[in-house]
């Protein structure tokens, strides 16, 4: 079978005031539709410029990507991004926000009730039918985050690409986010790639998890294949063998083969904590 | 039964009114009243005490009381003017309407009043200019700043000559405005006055800068993330401006029109006095030029009640701003 999406020798080079750096080098992955991949790597190894790269945002200065046989040029609906931090337009409502999307993608195809429907529709989908004609300060960081995949699944895209999209949230609403988003890619069977920093949700969500090597001239370096089957309790997943071999396995890539010299961000050193204590 | 709700604000005197007041009540009326006429009593106090103690070559520097006296005379000698002119219209009326009984062919010639502008007519004229001017000058200043924030190429070659004439006095300018209006506004038909037009070009050329930078400013800093969620979009540029651009600038652009109606009405009133175009500043030229011993009491009112205005002015925008800006947080007092 023919990959849905192709990264081929993906390279980035950034121009700074103190020269060239050498940020991606030699990225190659294939992805398949409806999979769920996760990237994972230490802060500041590259993950946002791949994410950047496929959905056009970024252009890539070697290699290159190929969606569904078209190349990637430019940003587009049909590669939509969840950020991190939410990025609703502040001055509309949930509901509008989610519109402005749906008008600009089916305007030609959907008839007014149409849009109205596929915006209540998409609402529901991520469970904030109730708040849709609040405006995002009146809601939660969670609620919006609901509200921007929201805004995504809308497009119907061929790729829903997120960077970090709950690495701003508490854990409880992460868990409760998390279960939407596989409860969503499990109907809609959605490709995905997300970005992530926490061990756990990887291996939670994803078929395949990418590990990135860190940087400068970052790439893949393991993939690890998630044979979970589906659809996964986080309750039940807690002592399962798969997981937790899984979860050793992305640790000790990132904290024996990857580890970081350089004085790590806080983050990551909590997390290198409760790894010690496991163990 | 019918059971009344009061505002916030007003909680404090319906307890008050029934004798039942919380400590924090009690902060609220001091905030809200004590201290403020405790501030204005202060005031008056110290004016009345330095007053007397003045002598200027127009006699003793008015105090409070002369110039409530003054303001009361001013709106007397109003309403006399404007009992003058409604006299004046009746005569006329009667005068065309007897010579048309005698001579129904003749063709009646209407004439308007003539007397001097009272000081409340003074104020409309100064009202009128002053939101002209700035209409003007949100009129060009908007789209340029709009302008200026997209195209970095605009704002490389535009900033050199709005930081050259962005601190320019209207003093400055008035002399070549005034020469400008009088070569190109020549008609025999004068739809409005020379002076009006020196007045408002005048004012819009002071206070078209602050508009213009801050539309500028808020334009050049929409979030990259807004704009990220633009280009997935491919909305285009129009859609882009009108959707992503103005309402992220929004709040920006209502700090510089609220700065610049606050310049042009400080602008329009030394206009007004240096070059003698009718409104508030020709009134306190005018007075100060009169020197009789009413005249300081006169001017003090004027002083008082440009303040007033420049006040309501600033009050109005506010409240358009609340009513318009979705960022609530950037309205500030
Ligand atoms: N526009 C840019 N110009 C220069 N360097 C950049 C730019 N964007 C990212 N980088 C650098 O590329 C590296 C990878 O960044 P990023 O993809 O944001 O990392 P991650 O998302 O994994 O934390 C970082 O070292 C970062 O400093
Ligand atoms: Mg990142």
């Amino acid at each position: 079978m023919k990959a849905l999406l192709e990264l081929s020798n993906v390279g980035m080079k950034f121009d700074t005031p103190k020269g060239q750096f050498e940020a991606l080098k030699d990225v190659n992955l294939k992805i398949e539709s409806g999979e769920f991949v996760s990237l994972i790597g230490h802060s500041g190894c590259g993950k946002s410029t791949v994410l950047n790269i496929v959905a056009g945002l970024l252009q890539a200065t070697d290699g290159g990507v190929i969606l569904d046989k078209q190349e990637v040029t430019e940003p587009g609906p049909e590669r939509a991004v969840v950020f991190q931090n939410h990025s609703l337009l502040p001055w509309l409502s949930a509901f509008e926000n989610v519109e402005l999307a749906v008008k600009q993608v089916f305007k030609k195809t959907k008839s007014k009730a149409e849009i109205r429907d596929w915006v209540e529709h998409n609402l529901e989908l991520v469970h904030m039918a109730h708040a849709m004609h609040k405006k995002p300060d009146e809601i939660s960081g969670g609620m919006k985050q609901r509200v921007g995949i929201a805004r995504a699944l809308a497009m119907q895209p061929q790729v829903l690409l997120m960077d970090e999209p709950f690495g701003a949230l508490d854990a409880l609403t992460r868990a409760h986010l998390q279960d939407s988003l596989m409860e969503i890619h499990a109907q809609l069977g959605t490709t995905v790639i997300m970005i992530t920093h926490d061990v756990d949700e990887a291996v939670l969500l994803s078929d395949r998890i990418v590990m990135m090597t860190n940087g400068p001239s970052a790439t893949i370096g393991e993939i690890l294949d998630v044979k979970l089957p589906r659809p996964r309790d986080r309750l039940a997943l807690a002592d399962d063998p798969t997981f937790v071999r899984c979860r050793q396995q992305v640790l000790q890539f990132l904290y024996e083969k990857q580890r970081k010299v350089e004085p790590m961000p806080k983050r990551n050193s909590a997390n290198t904590e409760r790894v010690r204590k496991r163990a | 039964m019918v059971t009344l709700t009061f505002p916030t604000w007003m909680e404090p005197y319906r307890a008050l009114a029934t004798g039942k007041m919380s400590g924090e009540q009690w902060q609220a009326l001091l905030r809200q009243l004590i201290w403020p006429v405790l501030g204005i009593a202060a005031f008056l106090l110290l004016w009345q005490l330095a007053a007397q103690r003045i002598d200027t070559s127009l006699g003793q520097f008015p105090g409070p009381s002369q110039v409530w006296e003054q303001a009361g005379s001013l709106l007397d000698e109003h309403q006399a003017s404007r009992a003058k002119e409604a006299a004046f219209h009746e005569r006329q009326e009667k005068y065309i309407a007897s010579r048309l009984a005698q001579q129904p062919e003749w063709e009646p010639v209407y004439r308007s009043y003539t007397g001097a502008p009272t000081f409340f007519d003074q104020i409309g004229t100064s009202l009128i200019t002053v939101m002209s001017g700035f209409l003007l000058a949100s009129m060009i200043a908007i789209p340029l700043g709009i302008f200026i924030g997209l195209s970095s190429t605009a704002h490389a070659a535009m900033n050199p000559l709005i930081q050259l004439f962005k601190p320019v006095s209207p003093l400055a300018w008035l002399p070549l405005v005034t020469m400008v209006v009088s070569a190109v506004y020549v008609t025999d038909d004068p739809l409005v006055a020379k002076s009006f037009l020196t007045s408002m070009f005048t004012v819009s050329l002071c206070c078209l800068w602050p508009t213009l930078m801050n539309t500028a400013v808020g334009v050049t800093s929409v979030s990259q993330d807004l704009t990220n969620v633009s280009r997935v979009l491919r909305l285009n540029a129009m859609s882009h401006v009108r959707k992503i651009v103005l309402p992220s600038a929004l709040p920006m652009m209502f700090t510089g029109l609220r700065l610049s109606l606050g310049i042009a009405w400080m602008v329009l009133i030394a206009a007004e006095m240096l070059a003698q175009n009718p409104g508030l500043g020709k009134f306190v030229w005018d007075e100060f030029q009169n020197g009789s011993s009413q005249s300081l009491g006169r001017i003090m009112v004027a002083v008082i009640v440009i303040g007033l205005i420049g006040f309501l002015l600033d009050r109005l925008m506010l409240m358009l701003q609340r009513a318009l800006v979705w960022d609530k947080s950037s309205v500030q007092r």
